[in-house]
């Protein structure tokens, strides 16, 4: 009985700064965009705000956000992903083959998807079956691999040009006509809301099924998963391939957004994707981070990109803000958690 | 305590290549009996644990559930005849809650359409009725096992081998890693589980947890059966002399 006195005791003893840390735990990333979108409408107040800033941000994003979600699910099980950007050239290529051997496009949008999937089906079973000691080897091998694999089909040259039925999918527009009136000029782009919908899917996959509470058990703990009788191997190829066809989808909404398959896209883009899950406060080390957070990560860099470039700041300066984002908003987690802790 | 017997290990032997670990060892268990196993590193204790609980097979010999002679081909095998094993390093996953540990793996769930959706609602509810049945006291079933010190967390290692209607749980070391303070609530928590009906085997090093809960000792040297009796029957000095192989 003394012990529940005690716990009663200790939480009116808690202070009011430690009772918010929940809540800045849960909703301070959000807080956060709000801060930097206020900033920016004040510093931009004509521009950014406009709707046509504000779609091409979504649309910017709406590619990206595919392979942060992919990457997101994998640094849960405390792995990595670095081939995400080479699958997502990889389908891109596939499909501009496709399109350009004059398949139907129902054939052709579903090559990226299933590419994706098959890469990251790829990476899945050379981390389980194969025993590579880290995944970080496996998908540093298949990052040039893949890569490699898409400039041998296209031959290195971009290929351009797709049916309308897959343009749509990345720069198609739903017309607000009935809101705004006739031929007004507002709009919410495809991608916004094919981005939407997969999220609330992965969000419902990670937070309501089996599976998801699974892999969120081998991120914790791999071996109480093991004791769990869950076969930890499976999920992780569930896991990897997800991921790589989330990078597929990612293709098929940049081939729609650009118009045209061609040897650099994705460059780099596993970096900017890891960098959005950290931001979006999913720890480094597995078990920990949600998929509102990633959304939200994606945004922050998304917005942060889009700001400073209609401030017309350079590129490199860009380069180093997103650097110190990255590293403050770790160095906040671990504040966060040291507070935790001594509680 | 009836003297129903509930598990049987007959003559097992377990070897390894050329090292025996276990050479023709007898344990029985009956219903509601905590029995301690004790015995210096390498005696045996954990191999005769895995034996059981379907982790190793036995080289020689037989085991018995409810009488009846049983294969074990691995561990879900011992759990679908009703055994449960808490594991020296816990098994739980930190950053998940209490409840979700408990249940992880056998997660209830509700069907929607075609699919299986986790039923949050009833894992709580199943969650709270457990954790006071075993009378565990923790502030929320939410809590992440992280925010738990060392005698919660093997609380709900307890929990989680015994919400399955566990009939036989084998518990190695329980009481290791804990603080003092907390090693008298995981000990009320065996004596609690004894109340219940289920039959536990105790590895423990430390005679007060021998002496406090147990029925019955039996201790293992270099891999035999060296001595066994009664609690009441014998007293801290003799376990620990078996301990060492020395018998009066």
């Amino acid at each position: 009985m003394d012990h529940g006195e005690k716990r009663l005791m200790n939480k009116n003893q808690e202070t009011l700064f430690v009772r918010l840390i929940p809540f800045f735990e849960r909703y301070g990333i959000l807080l956060l965009i709000l801060i930097m979108i206020a900033v920016l409408h004040l510093l931009q107040p004509d521009v950014f705000l406009s709707w046509r800033n504000v779609t091409n941000i979504f649309k910017q994003v709406s590619w990206q956000s595919m392979l942060a979600l992919g990457v997101f699910m994998v640094i849960v099980t405390a792995g990595i992903d670095l081939s995400v950007g080479s699958i997502i050239m990889l389908s891109l290529m596939g499909l501009a083959i496709a399109s350009k051997a004059g398949m139907p496009w129902y054939v052709v949008m579903l090559v990226a998807p299933a590419i994706g999937f098959l890469c990251g089906m790829f990476n899945g079973i050379g981390i389980t079956l194969l025993r590579m000691p880290h995944p970080f080897i496996m998908t540093l091998g298949t990052l040039y691999i893949f890569r490699g694999i898409g400039n041998l089909i296209s031959g290195g040259v971009p290929i351009t040009g797709f049916a309308e039925q897959i343009r749509v999918i990345g720069n198609g527009k739903i017309k607000l006509d009935a809101f705004f009136g006739e031929g007004a000029r507002e709009y919410i782009p495809t991608s916004l809301i094919l981005m939407i919908v997969i999220f609330f899917i992965f969000w419902i996959f990670l937070n309501h099924t089996r599976i998801g509470k699974w892999i969120y058990a081998i991120g914790g703990n791999p071996g109480a998963a093991r004791a769990a009788g869950i076969n930890v191997d499976r999920i992780l190829i569930v896991v990897y391939t997800l991921c790589g066809f989330l990078a597929g989808i990612g293709g098929l909404i940049l081939a729609g957004r650009t118009n045209s398959a061609y040897p650099n896209a994705g460059l780099q883009s596993e970096l900017d994707a890891i960098a959005a899950v950290i931001i979006g406060g999913a720890s480094f080390f597995g078990g920990r981070g949600t998929v509102l957070g990633v959304f939200a990560g994606v945004m922050i860099m998304g917005i942060l990109r889009n700001g400073l470039n209609l401030m017309n700041v350079s590129v490199f300066w860009q380069q180093v803000l997103i650097g110190s984002i990255i590293i403050l908003a770790v160095y906040i987690d671990v504040l966060r958690r040291q507070l935790a802790t001594r509680t | 305590m009836s003297d129903e017997l509930v598990l049987e290990a007959k003559s097992v032997s377990k070897f390894f290549g050329t090292i025996t670990a276990l050479q023709n060892v007898d344990l029985h268990l009956n219903k509601g009996e905590v029995l301690g196993v004790v015995g210096d590193n390498g005696a045996g204790k954990s191999t005769l644990m895995k034996v059981l609980s379907g982790l190793y097979k036995p080289s020689e010999g037989a085991l018995f559930f409810d009488k009846e002679k049983v294969t074990l081909n691995s561990p879900r095998d011992s759990q679908n005849l009703g055994l449960e094993m808490v594991y020296q390093d816990l098994a739980l996953a930190g950053n998940l809650p209490i409840g979700d540990n408990i249940f992880l793996g056998r997660e209830p769930t509700r069907k929607v359409g075609p699919f299986n959706f986790l039923d949050h609602k009833k894992r709580k509810q199943l969650t709270e009725e457990h954790l006071a049945k075993l009378k565990i006291n923790v502030k929320s079933a939410d809590q992440k096992v992280e925010e738990l010190s060392g005698g919660q967390r093997q609380a709900v290692a307890i929990a989680r081998a015994t919400a399955f209607n566990a009939k036989i749980v084998l518990m190695d070391e329980p009481t290791a890693a804990l603080a003092v303070k907390e090693v008298g609530k995981v000990l009320d928590l065996i004596l609690n589980l004894k109340k219940l009906g289920v039959s536990v085997i105790v590895i423990s090093h430390r005679m007060d947890d021998i002496f406090t809960v147990c029925d019955r000792v039996m201790a293992l040297f270099q891999g035999t059966n060296f001595a066994e009796s009664e609690l009441k029957n014998t007293s801290r000095d003799e376990v620990i002399g078996w301990i060492m192989g020395k018998k009066d």
